[in-house]
């Protein structure tokens, strides 16, 4: 897995709540069998008119979020299907760092798997964020955020910092990008062991 | 010395946490792992590049659901896409060793109705799957939560999962459900209670004596949609309705007595403590409609569209804004005014014979209206053969609704069966999201004898008028 230690990147402001999974990538596009290339269909029924050109009006395709790299939302983002396919979109697509005040339990835990870090902020701090970066497209300009997951803080250069939680593990394994399978298969006597406590059957080849 | 009194959830937890390696997640044991095409071909493939094997395939049980035509099995599948996942599906299954249930197979159906139909889903166990709707499974008293693909990958590489222990939240109904409210309604109004993020971080776990009154399947379509208020899952503890349930089904126990004496103890304690508890009344519950583009998004029957200035919240306030646009309707506009252009019964909500049994009672001896296109996708093979056996199929039929074979279909339109752009659609599945049945589809949640009355009368109807025949 792609290990991430701290990012500095333009954030794509997205001022809405709820956005599900299913607006993240389309049903349309889950029948692909690969992980990857999955960033052109991101926000598939958002981003593009029925025509296939860019929808002007939707926020990552106006240019403060021009080649962002980090996601700025409202609360409980990424609800709704489990499917591993949306941080797979928002990863291929370039984003990094996904921040809202709240996010669904399935789509935070897959965000780890793709070397991608969900950052929970306060709902003041993320309407704080959302007025900067309105200001700086205000300005003709971009806004862009600092994430270090070493220091477990979200800075910008005009004297904002926040610290954000993660789990001890989960940020062990972003930083040395470790692959969870292979950690837990270290245990695998342990398991072995659970399973024959329990009168499973001993595992055959 | 006496035990700390622990809930359901914390008596499965305590029996499957395998080891927690220091400074890092538990390892949590797995019981039943339930695959289906759309979210395994990057899992078996990353087994088959690392070299690893499925740990306990017998534990392992496949179908496809999710993109399967219902139209006519013997025809070819015609979307060449379709066709290659679910003959990936097919591949990996039979590389691996795992159980699969194949399209021409009688048990074939969507993954959460065909778990407890067989007997694979039993009280105490944990249950993963690649889809949300997993907690499903948690009616009969089981941990079951939907997972990623790479969380897919590990639970086949090392029958665990990678997780901390969630906090519990007891969602307690109290009193009876007053004539014509179904269990559909009670989670529907405990969502718009609960909101969407509600339950995010908990495990709900349903009391009351309006959840104990409920038969199986009617749980089942309770624990379906704890994920739609956030929740990781949602159980109710196993009880006598469970076990006469479970009885003589294929994969039951052999020796059912001992199971149903170790089941015995499983539910809460009384004492344990819950992280959080939300008390409701089964008398204020009302049938249920939403309006809007997520389930929280809902009201009474009797209700009108709300305005998106009545709610407080900004952020409520502009989601109400940009669902009223999607959906194309106006604040004030009186729920049973509301036109239709479609129907669906289906889902793993809502697809099992008593979902059926409902709608088909309502049905009987109508037609479905003029303006209106119905169908009805049973959940499984099994379901579909008892329908026919009991002649609701001729019912659905007579009165003008396609009766299909058994699949995801509509909930997702992730097959050929998608409304149009501006269509509108009463529907027994869980999303109303936007574009969820079809690009700018409009969908409208509701309970299978709501969405039967609805077909017939062309707009939302309240179910508790409706003239029986």
């Amino acid at each position: 897995m792609q290990s991430f230690t701290t990012h500095s990147g333009i954030v794509a402001p997205l001022d809405r709540a709820n956005v599900d999974t299913d607006q993240i990538i389309p049903k349309q596009f889950l029948k692909r069998i690969e992980r990857t290339g999955f960033g052109q269909y991101l926000f598939f029924d958002w981003r593009f008119l029925p025509d296939g050109s860019a929808n002007p009006e939707f926020e990552l395709n106006q240019p403060p979020a021009a080649g962002a790299s980090i996601l700025l939302a409202r609360r409980n983002f990424g609800c709704g299907s489990s499917r591993e396919h949306a941080p797979w979109a928002l990863a291929d697509y370039g984003f990094r760092a996904v921040i809202a005040p709240t996010f669904a339990d399935i789509f935070f835990n897959n965000c780890f798997q793709n070397g991608m870090v969900p950052i929970r902020l306060d709902e003041a701090d993320v309407d704080e964020l959302f007025r900067r970066a309105t200001a700086a497209a205000a300005a003709g300009g971009q806004y862009s955020l600092r994430v270090d997951l070493q220091a477990c803080t979200v800075s910008d250069d005009a004297g904002f910092t926040r610290s954000f939680a993660v789990d001890p593990f989960r940020r062990q394994c972003l930083l040395e990008g470790h692959d969870d399978i292979d950690l837990s298969l270290r245990h695998a006597d342990k398991i072995t062991a659970w399973e024959a406590d329990r009168g499973l059957p001993a595992l055959s080849g | 010395m006496p035990s700390t009194p622990r809930t359901l959830l914390d008596k499965i937890w305590d029996n499957h946490v395998v080891f927690t390696p220091p400074g890092e997640l538990p390892l949590v044991y797995v019981d039943r792992h339930l695959v289906h095409e759309v979210t395994s071909p990057q899992a078996f493939e990353g087994l088959r590049l690392a070299g690893r094997r499925v740990r306990r395939p017998e534990a392992t049980f496949a179908t496809p659901d999710h993109n399967v035509p219902t139209s006519d099995r013997r025809l070819p599948i015609a979307d060449p896409v379709s066709k290659q996942q679910i003959d990936t599906l097919r591949a990996n299954c039979q590389e691996f060793g795992v159980r699969l249930f194949d399209l021409d197979d009688v048990d074939q159906g969507i993954v959460h109705v065909i778990g407890p139909e067989l007997g694979i889903t039993q009280p105490g166990m944990t249950i993963v799957c690649g889809d949300s709707h997993t907690a499903t499974h948690g009616a009969l008293g089981a941990l079951a939560f939907g997972i990623g693909t790479s969380e897919v990958e590990h639970v086949l590489a090392t029958q665990t999962l990678r997780q901390g222990k969630p906090k519990s939240l007891e969602v307690r109904v109290d009193g009876t459900l007053p004539p014509g409210v179904t269990a559909k309604d009670i989670v529907l109004y405990l969502i718009g209670k609960l909101s969407t993020e509600g339950g995010v971080g908990h495990v709900i776990e349903y009391t009351g004596e309006c959840i104990r009154s409920l038969g199986m399947e009617q749980r089942m379509t309770v624990c379906n949609m704890s994920i739609e208020a956030g929740a990781r899952a949602g159980m109710i503890a196993p009880d006598a309705v469970t076990f006469d349930y479970l009885r003589g089904r294929d994969y039951a126990p052999k020796d059912f007595d001992a199971a149903v004496a170790a089941w015995e103890k499983l539910p809460s304690d009384s004492g344990a403590v819950y992280d959080r508890v939300e008390i409701f009344r089964a008398a204020d519950v009302v049938p249920q409609v939403t309006w809007g583009t997520n389930p929280a998004q809902v009201t009474g029957v009797d209700a009108v569209v709300p305005d998106a200035v009545s709610f407080a919240d900004p952020n409520d306030r502009s989601s109400a804004a940009r669902a009223l646009e999607y959906m194309g309707l106006e604040g004030g506009t009186r729920i049973v005014d509301i036109p239709l252009d479609r129907v669906f019964i289906g889902s793993c909500t809502n697809s099992r014979i008593e979902d059926l049994r409902a709608a088909a009672s309502v049905v009987r001896g109508y037609r479905v209206a003029s303006t209106v296109r119905a169908m009805v996708v049973p959940g499984s093979g099994r379901v579909k053969r008892q329908a026919e056996q009991e002649g609701l199929d001729r019912v659905f039929r007579e009165a003008g609704f396609d009766w299909r074979e058994a699949g995801c279909s509509m909930c997702l339109g992730m097959n050929p069966d998608t409304l149009a752009p501006r269509e509108r659609c009463a529907s027994t599945s869980n999303r109303n999201f936007e574009g969820r049945q079809g690009k700018g589809g409009r969908t409208h949640l509701v309970s299978p004898a709501m969405a039967a009355a609805a077909a017939v009368s062309g707009h939302f109807v309240d179910i508790r008028d409706w003239q029986y025949k």
